[in-house]
């Protein structure tokens, strides 16, 4: 009998052993490790978005009582955080998150943006990776220390520059013209722009590094010098990237609580100008939540701040994503 | 034939660089001045007796020392790491051998990241909620604050060991399952061993970073001057004894925030500087 290599026919499929099974296949018990893993590990990924959902209800429940009273806008915009009459509006709170989100990021994102192009395309390939190394360094240090730095060096330091800002353009409004507080939104800001440079960069240098080389090569083999190279070749392929890194600095800077909470003054009021004390959604938390845990609704209203400070973080962060997705598979 | 570039075009582009070299600079300054200001102040507080002591908690004469914020960091954070690197890594594995580029992956892949810039406040909020206001094994409680450390670490460990574990080069999957060897155990024996220094830096990064964080303690492990291995009570943390040393604002407390300050430092850049040393020697392909 001649014997056909044909391994077609020779398929799991159509031999059988004696038990009616494929020959090639495994037991049912010899299987049973691998369902239990497949199944297990999806259960274990789905369990993340139950979890996140949980998370939500629950902050949500807790915090109804606070919302019941004086209303989801009424808490949220009121201008009146007074806990000794126990009325909660958190728009001062609001107010300061903005504000010291904003300042770090007009003077974060371009420092950081400068660090990633600096590293990427001009700094010598020695150079490129202690570079790296330092700045992702930055997001190392422990948000305490940065705030026990800030109490004790960077407001005593800074104190004379701001009054002289201060005096000098007390022509506009907002930002002169008034006695500077120690601890300030502006203070706060800074530790800030510190904080989310390490992250606005990293991401920043990810994107960049999607820009491809034939568009930078030829941008140079035309003549264009190094900058304008970086204005027209990475800057336009990058832009959505860029943006996406500037969004999830800002979502960090919203979240941020311990160096803000020992730096920005905690006063439950909107500051009058920059260099006025304020308060953070974060920071009332970290602060009044001690005191807060058996009064029921100085409770509400503090997991309120936070169910606010959730939502602020997570519609922010999923903007980012999506334009860092979108950027990255561009 | 030379290619003149114009005097205007050449300025530009050396301001610009040099304005880019400035940014870079600016950017590194308050680095070296955190880390001189910590070694400066926290060397001068740095003593047998400083952490050999634990806090004493008196208003007057001696402050004590930092044992008990010390042991109560590594107790906790070692919880933590027991819980979040196991399921981290698990959620990777489904994403890279199962969920691939799934409808159901992608969402996973999405709310991790999302859950990566949740405030880490909000997630000590969250634990109160679910364990301690509900009662749950009493009050305050060190490994309430693993969990809530541990809720921070998941998404950082799954995003890098989902990356490693991408790294590892399909051809040693297929290799092993044409040998016939099942899908448990190419991932048990070639997969994970395969990834395992990166992983363990992925790890290492959270460990640094859950280490660093005073909000998710705050109000789970709370604060306690004594020290103990009991993760049934509550817990002094480093960060957390330095959180509430500068809020007293007393000389004496403040010189013990520095030195804790600069003990907590010393850990998570040692841990930071180990992780990326090792990430550096294990790239593949």
């Amino acid at each position: 009998m001649q014997r056909e290599p044909d391994l077609g026919i020779v398929s799991s499929a159509t031999v059988t052993a004696p038990g009616g099974r494929p020959v090639l296949g495994r037991s049912p018990a010899a299987r049973l490790p691998d369902q239990i893993l497949r199944w297990g590990l999806t259960v274990l990924a789905g369990a993340i978005l139950v979890l996140i959902a949980f998370f939500f209800v629950r902050l949500y429940v807790e915090a109804k009582p606070a919302f019941d009273k004086f209303g989801v806008i009424g808490f949220t915009f009121d201008n009146n955080w007074d806990v000794s009459r126990s009325i909660f509006g958190a728009l001062p709170l609001l107010v300061g998150t903005l504000v010291t989100s904003a300042v770090a990021l007009i003077i974060g994102v371009p420092v950081a943006i400068a660090a990633a192009l600096f590293v990427t395309e001009l700094s010598p390939r020695k150079a490129r990776g202690p570079l790296t190394i330092m700045v992702d360094l930055l997001a190392a240090v422990p948000s305490v220390v940065y705030g026990l730095w800030g109490v004790f060096v960077l407001i005593p330091k800074l104190k004379p520059a701001e009054q002289w800002v201060s005096d000098t353009l007390h022509f506009i409004p907002f930002i002169g013209g008034a006695a500077v507080a120690g601890p300030n939104y502006f203070i706060g800001g800074l530790i800030l722009a510190i904080m989310i440079v390490p992250i606005v960069s990293a991401i920043t240098r990810e994107v960049m590094a999607t820009v491809p080389s034939d568009h930078k090569e030829a941008a140079l083999a035309l003549g264009a010098t190094r900058w304008e190279m970086i204005r027209t070749a990475i800057l336009p392929y990058s832009r959505a990237g860029i943006t996406g890194a500037a969004m999830l600095g800002l979502g960090r800077a919203i979240g941020e609580t311990i160096a803000v909470t020992l730096v920005v003054g905690n006063a439950p009021q909107i500051g009058k100008h920059l260099f006025d004390q304020g308060y953070t959604l974060a920071a009332v938390i970290a602060n009044e939540f001690g005191e807060a845990a058996n009064n029921p609704i100085h409770r509400a209203a503090l997991i309120a701040a936070g169910l606010v400070l959730f939502v602020l973080t997570l519609v922010v962060n999923a903007a980012a994503r999506w334009f860092v997705n979108r950027s990255q598979r561009a | 034939m030379t290619l003149a570039i114009s005097n205007r075009r050449k300025r530009k582009d050396l301001i610009m660089r040099a304005l880019l070299g400035l940014g870079t600079l600016v950017a590194l300054v308050p680095l070296v001045l955190v880390l001189w200001y910590v070694a400066k102040r926290g060397l001068s507080a740095w003593s047998w007796h400083f952490f050999s002591t634990d806090p004493t908690g008196s208003f007057l004469g001696d402050p004590g020392g930092v044992k008990s914020a010390i042991l109560g960091t590594i107790m906790m954070v070692a919880l933590a790491t027991v819980i979040a690197v196991p399921l981290g890594v698990g959620v990777a594995l489904y994403l890279t051998e199962y969920g691939k580029d799934s409808k159901f992956a992608k969402t996973v892949r999405y709310f991790i990241d999302v859950m990566t810039g949740v405030p880490s406040i909000v997630f000590g909020l969250f634990v109160f909620i679910v364990l301690i206001l509900s009662g749950v094994g009493g009050g305050y409680a060190g490994w309430k604050g693993s969990i809530a450390l541990a809720l921070l670490m998941l998404p950082i460990v799954t995003r890098s060991a989902e990356v490693v574990l991408l790294l590892v080069p399909s051809t040693l999957r297929e290799s092993a399952l044409a040998l016939g060897a099942p899908r448990w155990r190419v991932i048990a024996r070639v997969v994970l061993p395969t990834a395992l220094p990166g992983l363990v830096t992925g790890s290492l990064l959270a460990v640094a970073r859950a280490a660093g964080e005073t909000a998710p303690l705050l109000f789970t492990a709370a604060i306690v001057n004594g020290s103990t291995l009991d993760l049934g009570t509550r817990m002094n943390s480093l960060p957390v004894q330095i959180f509430n040393d500068v809020g007293q604002a007393q000389d004496r407390l403040v010189a013990r925030a520095w030195g804790a300050a600069l003990t907590l430092v010393v850990l998570v850049l040692l841990l930071t500087l180990i992780a990326r040393f090792m990430s550096r020697r294990s790239r593949f392909g």
